[in-house]
């Protein structure tokens, strides 16, 4: 009987957390909707097979950039703290990155060590500045005011660290040129260490982390946890009269939507193998809101989603459009806030899930 | 009768403007107390004061035998407090079941959590409303909500704001009747009101509060007979 009972508690313990991948508070459920996301990551786990070796290291790119989006999405869409400054995690922990894996190399698997402590440092730096945000009473577009100053006073900093004088190490911060010369993640491997160069390693790297990251945001936000940062998003003052500390999770999802945005910067180092200041800048802090705005800030798969075809779109009149992309962008995001606030792929979601309503009745 | 709130020369002014000037103000466990005036008397900033909405510039808030005058609101309600305001506090894009969701995960799980959402669905008339997103309901659902949102896990002290604020007739009688069944579960309730009618089929004492100060205080036959209450508040027959 013992026996039972606790193999029971842990099962349904389970079942409770994988029940939370569908509810309330995320587009998407049943059979069709599961499929569909098979179908889906079954394409892009066959995608490395069609493609060359560059257009998946592209790819790879894209996907670096999710993590920033889903965070922002967390921090936004569900929360309603709109931060115009997730690029301050994202630097610091690309500076982090470099700073670590330069002074203490690839060995034994230290530059996955270097990523987590990157990423810690991302959500820990975002953690002090939401403390100092909602629990100064900070609130509305003031968030953005003060997340805005943040990265630019970070890119400022950086910026001026040319002199020999700024170095952590063996690793200088080299101003507004930026760091560069930090070796790519490594894995240790029997018979020789995996170095995760732009390419299909690092590319099914990234693909499970973005679905891991993806399921575990779908589950946390269909939690008690992401009930009440819904509700916060929609009547902070009643979430405050119904016992919850509405600052404390406030400051709960910004140090999330931070990690997330950390991971981001890491992982692009360890792609790219540099940083600069600019990606700390204004423009670079205006484009995940734009990702995320034109898909859908309040749907963690309409933010996936969006973030990756506007990246692409981004990316493609780029080289065909120049400078013009930006303007392309901007003209996007307008479009968006007054044609479809709810965002383009949620709109198009629900506009299916009408549709398929219909046939069905 | 032990006092489940006891507030002490509780004193607050904004500037110039003295919203709370000395309330000597107790409420006994179980009772169902209104508390009337006419607008800019104090009631509201009393309730916030209550709440931890504003700091009093002196005097104490006991509360269930503990001083609370120094805590922050939410500390104020995992206490027992509990509060509905005249204007419906709910979350309007979220359906029905989940404003009751969030309003009562924080002290129930699983099948209790369940059970007590059934139980206030029930108790509200909003089983058939279940999904439906809260900001379409009527005006009187939704302060209906907002009640089950406050009562859901038993407080020890409701405070209601104007309950019944832009609701038919029928509706109005109906909180009443809601009132009373959650008081005779135990529940302590003050109203700030100005429907008289209202007040009649729910107080069992009255407070008149005026210029920040309390001005009479009784059952509902003392108050409505009281001339001083009828001057500056109730007015007379034959004005």
């Amino acid at each position: 009987m013992t026996l039972n009972t606790t193999d029971t508690v842990p099962r349904s313990r389970a079942r409770r957390l994988f029940s939370r991948l569908e509810g309330p508070q995320t587009m998407g459920s049943g059979p069709a909707f599961w499929t569909v996301a098979a179908l889906v990551l079954g394409v892009a786990a066959a995608y490395p097979l069609i493609a060359d070796a560059w257009t998946v290291g592209n790819a790879a790119y894209f996907l670096i950039w999710t993590f920033m989006a889903m965070g922002l999405g967390v921090v936004w869409g569900y929360a309603g703290a709109l931060s115009f400054g997730q690029t301050a995690f994202f630097g610091l922990a690309g500076y982090a990155y470099g700073v670590i894996t330069i002074n203490l190399g690839t060995a034994y698997g230290l530059t996955i060590v270097a990523l987590l402590l990157s990423v810690a440092i991302g959500g820990l730096f975002a953690l002090v500045i939401g403390y100092f945000m909602f629990y100064g009473r900070i609130q509305g577009v003031f968030i953005g005011i003060v997340t805005l100053s943040v990265t630019l006073v970070l890119e400022t900093f950086m910026a001026q660290t040319a002199g020999p004088q700024w170095r952590i190490g063996e690793a200088r911060l080299n101003g507004f040129n930026g760091m560069s010369g930090m070796p790519p993640l490594t894995l240790p491997w029997f018979g020789g260490d995996i170095v995760l160069y732009p390419g299909p390693p690092l590319y099914y790297l990234l693909l499970g982390l973005v679905v891991i990251c993806y399921l575990g945001l779908r589950i946390l936000l269909n939690s008690p946890f992401g009930n009440v940062l819904v509700a916060i998003r929609e009547n902070p003052h009643r979430v405050g009269m119904l016992g919850y500390d509405v600052r404390l999770y406030q400051m709960l999802a910004f140090g999330i939507g931070g990690a997330f945005a950390a991971l981001s910067g890491a992982l692009y180092t360890a792609w790219g193998q540099y940083i600069t200041p600019s990606s700390m800048g204004l423009t670079s802090a205006a484009l995940p809101i734009v990702w995320v705005a034109v898909g859908g800030r309040r749907d963690i798969t309409a933010t996936l989603i969006g973030t990756l075809v506007v990246l692409a779109g981004f990316q493609t009149l780029t080289i065909y459009g120049s400078q013009y992309a930006l303007v392309v962008m901007g003209a996007l995001l307008l479009v968006t806030v007054l044609a479809a606030p709810q965002g383009l792929i949620v709109g198009a979601m629900t506009l299916l899930g009408r549709l398929f309503q219909r046939s069905k009745t | 009768m032990t006092e489940i709130l006891k507030v002490q020369g509780l004193r607050k002014a904004f500037g110039g403007v003295v919203v709370a000037n000395g309330i000597d103000f107790s409420l006994s466990k179980g009772a169902m107390h209104c508390l009337i005036g006419p607008n800019g008397a104090g009631k509201s900033s009393f309730f916030r004061l209550l709440l931890g909405e504003h700091a009093p510039d002196a005097g104490t808030i006991t509360f269930d035998g503990s001083d609370i005058t120094g805590l922050r609101s939410f500390q104020r309600i995992r206490r027992g407090i509990s509060v509905k305001f005249q204007v419906p506090g709910i979350f309007k894009a979220l359906s029905v079941r989940q404003n009751l969701e969030v309003a009562f995960q924080d002290h129930l799980h699983g099948h209790s959590l369940s059970a007590t959402i059934r139980e206030m669905l029930d108790f509200t008339d909003l089983r058939a409303e279940e999904m439906t997103p809260a900001g379409i309901l009527s005006h009187g659902q939704q302060q209906w909500l907002e009640i089950a949102m406050a009562v859901g896990v038993e407080p020890k002290l409701l405070l209601l704001d104007e309950p019944t604020a832009g609701m038919s007739p029928d509706e109005t009688r109906k909180t009443g009747e809601m009132l009373h069944e959650l008081n005779g579960r135990g529940i302590t309730i003050l109203a700030v009101e100005h429907d008289m009618a209202f007040v009649e089929q729910i107080a069992k004492r009255v407070t008149v509060l005026h210029f920040g100060s309390i001005f009479a205080e009784g059952t509902i036959t003392e108050i409505i007979d009281h001339p001083g209450v009828q001057e500056i508040y109730l007015g007379t027959a034959d004005v």
